[in-house]
């Protein structure tokens, strides 16, 4: 897909459900083989700024299956960036070195930024509390590969819908292909309204609940997201729903045998390790997947496949 | 003749442009807005003044001169009240309610502190918007915020 060519990826927004597509065929093709050497005589440079070991692992795995290079840091402490240097001359003198750049950074909006200095593209590896979108990518090949499809889902929400980043972009993603959400967050958690909005421009519905018996019986995916206590203005609030938003293994028995619990990982305490054994479990799974999407992200961007 | 003419004629400038409506409070704010503090022609400049609509209002008359759209506008997201009227030998050739922009250039700090513009040295940019209350908000380009009215402030 021409389009995708040299284009950074800063927000999943900036792709259309089109190009989505596209990345998620791709990844298709990696899943069944992995180790293709495109990227031979490749060099990708990876910024953490902050560290997300995860996230980077996943993304160098990914270059690395391609038979790439990998330069960069892992975290602040070790570059320039601890000199004081600024992030538009890091990325200028890093784009001499790379032919894309993969960077995470805790400024909000530092990747949209990077993109329009950077004369190589970026993939966003998380901007602070702004956009991760290759979570997202692989959220949604996890959803489709679970469920067959990407239309008209219902998918289940839980946990901290207010903070959450990773839920608000699924959301603005799924919104394209017509699901129905279901939000199930203590009061002071609930999805913000400009997300609220963005259901119901695209003409689709939502509803929301407390307690996370009322969807088990209606979701095709389970998508729990960790509840952090320092979210909370008062902390007693924060004791009183705490174990509210634990799922265990025996409350997945009135589930529909399609449904899939996801799992942005890491993961706290929200999922019981009864739950891992279940066939419905499908986090794991899914944080491989995204070693496939970021292969697909990576080969569309420098146009190798 | 009418008042509006009287008025104008008490302070009438020959070429240049005329700003009113303006909420008496804001009348300083369009001021640094426009960046007329610099500016070497003559401003004729009114706060306080009765107004039937809005009880106070200001006018700033400032002769030999015409604003660009986009820097006439800026001044709607803090006065859109403000009506914009040109002048040309004496006779009003314009007369336009100011809209708002569709987006904001560098004049407007972005109220998230975690945002790359807060932290470095960066222009901001924000897309004004209208939610679904039909409140005007501005969206940030970068950290992709969304700030109302209440939290905009001025660089
Ligand atoms: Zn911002």
């Amino acid at each position: 897909m021409n389009e995708l060519i040299g284009r950074s990826l800063v927000s999943i927004t900036d792709y259309s459900k089109e190009e989505i597509i596209h990345i998620l065929d791709l990844a298709e093709e990696f899943e069944k083989n992995h180790r293709q050497r495109i990227l031979d005589s490749y060099v990708v440079s990876s910024l953490f700024f902050e560290p997300s070991t995860r996230t980077r692992l996943s993304f160098e795995s990914a270059v690395q299956y391609l038979g790439g290079s990998i330069i960069g840091f892992a975290s602040a402490d070790t570059s320039s960036v601890k000199k004081g240097e600024s992030l538009k001359d890091t990325i200028l003198t890093v784009s001499n070195y790379s032919d894309l750049i993969i960077m995470r950074n805790p400024m909000d909006g530092s990747a949209r930024y990077a993109s329009e200095v950077s004369p190589v593209p970026i993939i966003n590896a998380g901007d602070g509390a702004n956009q991760h979108p290759t979570q997202c990518l692989l959220d949604l090949y996890s959803i489709r590969k679970t469920q067959g499809s990407l239309d008209n889902i219902h998918i289940a929400m839980i946990g901290d819908l207010k903070y959450g980043r990773t839920v608000h972009s699924l959301v603005q993603a799924l919104s394209l292909f017509g699901a129905t959400f279901h939000f199930v967050s203590p009061e002071s958690l609930k999805m913000p309204s400009s997300v609220k909005t963005w259901i119901k421009k695209a003409g689709l519905e939502y509803h929301q609940y407390t307690d996370i018996m009322d969807i088990m019986p209606i979701a095709d995916i389970l998508y729990m997201t960790r509840i952090q206590g320092e979210r909370f203005p008062d902390p007693l609030e924060y004791e009183k729903v705490k174990n509210s938003y634990i799922l265990e293994n025996n409350m997945l028995s009135g589930s529909k045998d399609n449904m899939r619990v996801l799992h942005p990982l890491p993961r706290v305490n929200e999922i019981t390790e009864d739950v891992d054994d279940n066939p419905k479990a499908y986090y794991f799974q899914q944080a491989k997947n995204g070693v496939y999407v970021r292969q697909a992200l990576i080969a569309a961007i420098l146009g190798l496949k | 003749m009418d008042n509006k003419r009287k008025e104008l004629k008490v302070t009438a400038i020959r070429n240049g442009t005329v700003i009113d409506h303006i909420p008496s409070d804001k009348s300083f704010q369009v001021i640094n807005l426009l960046n007329l503090e610099t500016y070497s022609n003559q401003i004729y400049f009114g706060t306080g003044l009765d107004s039937k609509k809005f009880g106070k209002k200001g006018i700033i008359k400032i002769s030999e001169k015409y604003f660009a759209d986009e820097e006439i506008n800026k001044i709607a997201l803090v006065a859109p009240s403000a009506t914009l009227i040109e002048i040309t030998d004496y006779e009003v050739t314009k007369k336009e309610k100011v809209h708002l922009p569709e987006s904001v250039y560098k004049i407007v700090k972005c109220f998230n502190p975690k945002c790359v513009t807060n932290i470095q040295d960066i222009p901001t940019r924000f897309k004004v918007i209208t939610d679904h209350k039909g409140e005007m908000k501005l969206s940030c380009h970068y950290c992709e915020k969304t700030m109302s009215k209440e939290n905009i402030e001025f660089l």
